[in-house]
């Protein structure tokens, strides 16, 4: 094994085992910030030996013991002489005697890591700081894989974090979960970071960096960490569904030259069948605890349409559009707006659709936005008006921000053209 | 990355002790939780299936039991994980319970990745013990 190759191992290892390390130290400390620092420790120190004494049997044990022995020496040195701080330290040395309890540390883990998932995504902290430490501390990445992942500097993520726990601290909020009724409330906050983290992956899925699509995947990871701890919440069952059923389309989402291939283009016998089904499931369970849709719900279930239909033309169009309907009362925004407007362009032709498309164009919020000039531009095209067609997909592809889907655009702007000619050709 | 685990031992009459039962269960509990564990799934014995084969050019169906099978094969997980390290650390600590809970058995836990759909490489390996 090269050197390289250890370092890859101890990192997978230590992902494997970060969850246990920091929720059962943060009970502990009862500070969850603080469990992640001594956490990281301990990786440090495997770091140091494994590579030389090999990694042991049993890498968790040493890795608890490890950031236990780090626990032990911080309360030492920060002198919390308080009673209390005393005897957590003579509890803690009584367990370093004995090998770490594991079955008795799995038995509540659930309600620990709630606690840490619910710290590191408080609404207090600002939504980049969330991300980070979200991925950071429930995701095990490192601050280097984090950095990669959003394209920035080292030290941006690095101090994003270490500002970021020093709010939980100076608030009082290093050890705290939300009480039962403000549950849902601040679930909302935590769901808010997996989506976006997800969209990041999803949108970037382009093969500039592996990790960015990685991104989906620790996304859906955390999804599904989310439907353990909070079994009764339907939006978490609603986002799980969504990122399940949205993944399950990514090896049809490019092709070969990893070009972008639209939905209505996908060949969808490379859509994932088994993460449709769990998206489905996920569906299911979220529908079964509420009575009504809720925004990640009615998203997941214009997907589930999509996944159900063995073609475009078997996709039940009407239903789509009226669940953008529903998603555009529960969210106003004209980008669901603008999803409507292809929904109903396809169950109710290009003219319906293209009026809805027509009525954003006032819209501010999408003055730059190239889908809108994207979305107009095919149902033009299929009204045959294929001047005006030409000039907003052409329009589009000026604000196309990814070279990737702006080349698609001026391909498709150039088919256009090409009609266009044949039109004039045959009068 | 899609990883599928496949244990098979050459023991086909050796069943696991509760205990490891009871330790494998945990384990799966807590991976399923971690959001790595996505399916898993057990076999029937094999003496209930059927082969299905090709052979210089001829087509026949065999209804088990089978005289020559001699691999066990009682069941697949799959797992979904950031890459191969990970997919064999897992492994690792599966067929570490196997180690402690049955410590005369013999088996082997084959990780396979899926087929990639993008640039990903493909790989395979083995976690054996071997008393």
């Amino acid at each position: 094994m090269t050197a390289a190759d250890i370092h890859r191992t101890i990192l997978a290892v230590w992902r494997n085992e970060q969850p246990r390390l920091v929720t059962s130290l943060s009970r502990m400390l009862r500070d969850v910030p603080l469990a992640e620092d001594l956490t990281q420790e301990a990786l440090v120190a495997a770091l140091e030996h494994w590579p030389a004494a090999g990694v042991p049997e049993k890498p968790g044990a040493w890795l608890m013991a490890t950031a236990k022995r780090r626990a032990i020496d911080h309360l030492r040195r920060t002198r919390m002489l308080a009673h209390k701080h005393d005897m957590v330290a003579r509890d803690m040395e009584r367990e370093q005697q004995a090998m770490p309890d594991f079955d008795a540390l799995d038995d509540d883990i659930g309600d620990e890591l709630l606690r840490l998932v619910f710290t590191a995504c408080h609404p207090l902290l600002s939504q980049e700081a969330r991300v980070a430490l979200a991925l950071r501390m429930i995701c095990g990445l490192t601050t280097e894989e984090i950095a990669r992942a959003f394209l920035v500097p080292d030290t941006t993520i690095a101090q994003r974090i270490v500002r970021a726990k020093r709010t939980l601290s100076e608030s009082g909020l290093a050890y705290e979960t939300p009480r039962r009724e403000e549950l849902s409330e601040r679930l909302a906050s935590v769901l808010e970071v997996v989506y976006l983290i997800f969209n990041e992956g999803y949108t970037a899925a382009r093969g500039e960096h592996w990790l960015r699509p990685q991104l989906c995947n620790e996304a859906l990871r955390m999804g599904r960490v989310l439907v353990s701890i909070a079994p009764h919440e339907p939006e978490a069952f609603g986002l799980l569904a969504l990122m399940e059923l949205s993944a399950s389309r990514t090896a049809a989402r490019t092709d070969a030259a990893g070009e972008p291939v639209l939905l209505m283009d996908q060949n969808r016998a490379r859509w994932d069948r088994l993460q449709i089904r769990r998206g489905m499931q996920a569906l299911r369970r979220a529908r079964e605890l509420a009575s009504v849709d809720g925004f990640y719900v009615l998203q997941a279930a214009i997907i589930a349409c999509h996944a159900e239909a063995a073609s475009v033309a078997d996709t039940d169009w009407r239903h789509i559009s009226g669940l953008y309907a529903e998603l555009a009362k529960r969210a106003p925004s004209p980008v669901i707006e603008l999803n409507r407007a292809v929904a109903v362009g396809m169950a109710e032709g290009p003219a319906a659709g293209l009026a809805i498309a027509d009525r954003l164009t006032a819209e501010p919020a999408l003055k730059s936005y190239h889908l809108l000039g994207s979305v107009r531009g095919d149902l033009l095209q299929k009204l045959g008006r294929f001047e005006e067609a030409r000039l907003a997909l052409e329009a589009a592809s000026r604000l196309a921000e990814n070279d990737r889907e702006r080349e698609l655009l001026k391909r498709r702007a150039a088919e256009v053209t090409a009609a266009v000619h044949g039109q004039t050709d045959r009068h | 990355m899609r990883f599928m685990y496949i244990v098979t031992s050459p023991q086909p009459n050796r069943y696991p002790t509760p205990a490891l039962m009871e330790a494998i269960h945990k384990l799966a509990d807590r991976e399923i939780k971690a959001g790595r564990m996505i399916d898993s799934g057990g076999l029937m014995p094999v003496a209930m299936g059927a082969q299905v084969k090709v052979s210089h050019g001829k087509l026949s169906v065999v209804d088990g039991p089978f005289v020559e099978a001699k691999e066990l094969i009682g069941g697949y997980a799959i797992f979904e994980l950031r890459d191969k390290e990970e997919a064999v650390a897992a492994a690792v600590e599966f067929m570490q319970l196997h180690k402690e809970h049955m410590p005369d058995w013999e088996g082997v836990c084959e990780v396979r990745s899926f087929a990639p759909s993008e640039a990903e490489m493909p790989c395979q390996v083995e976690a054996r013990v071997a008393s």
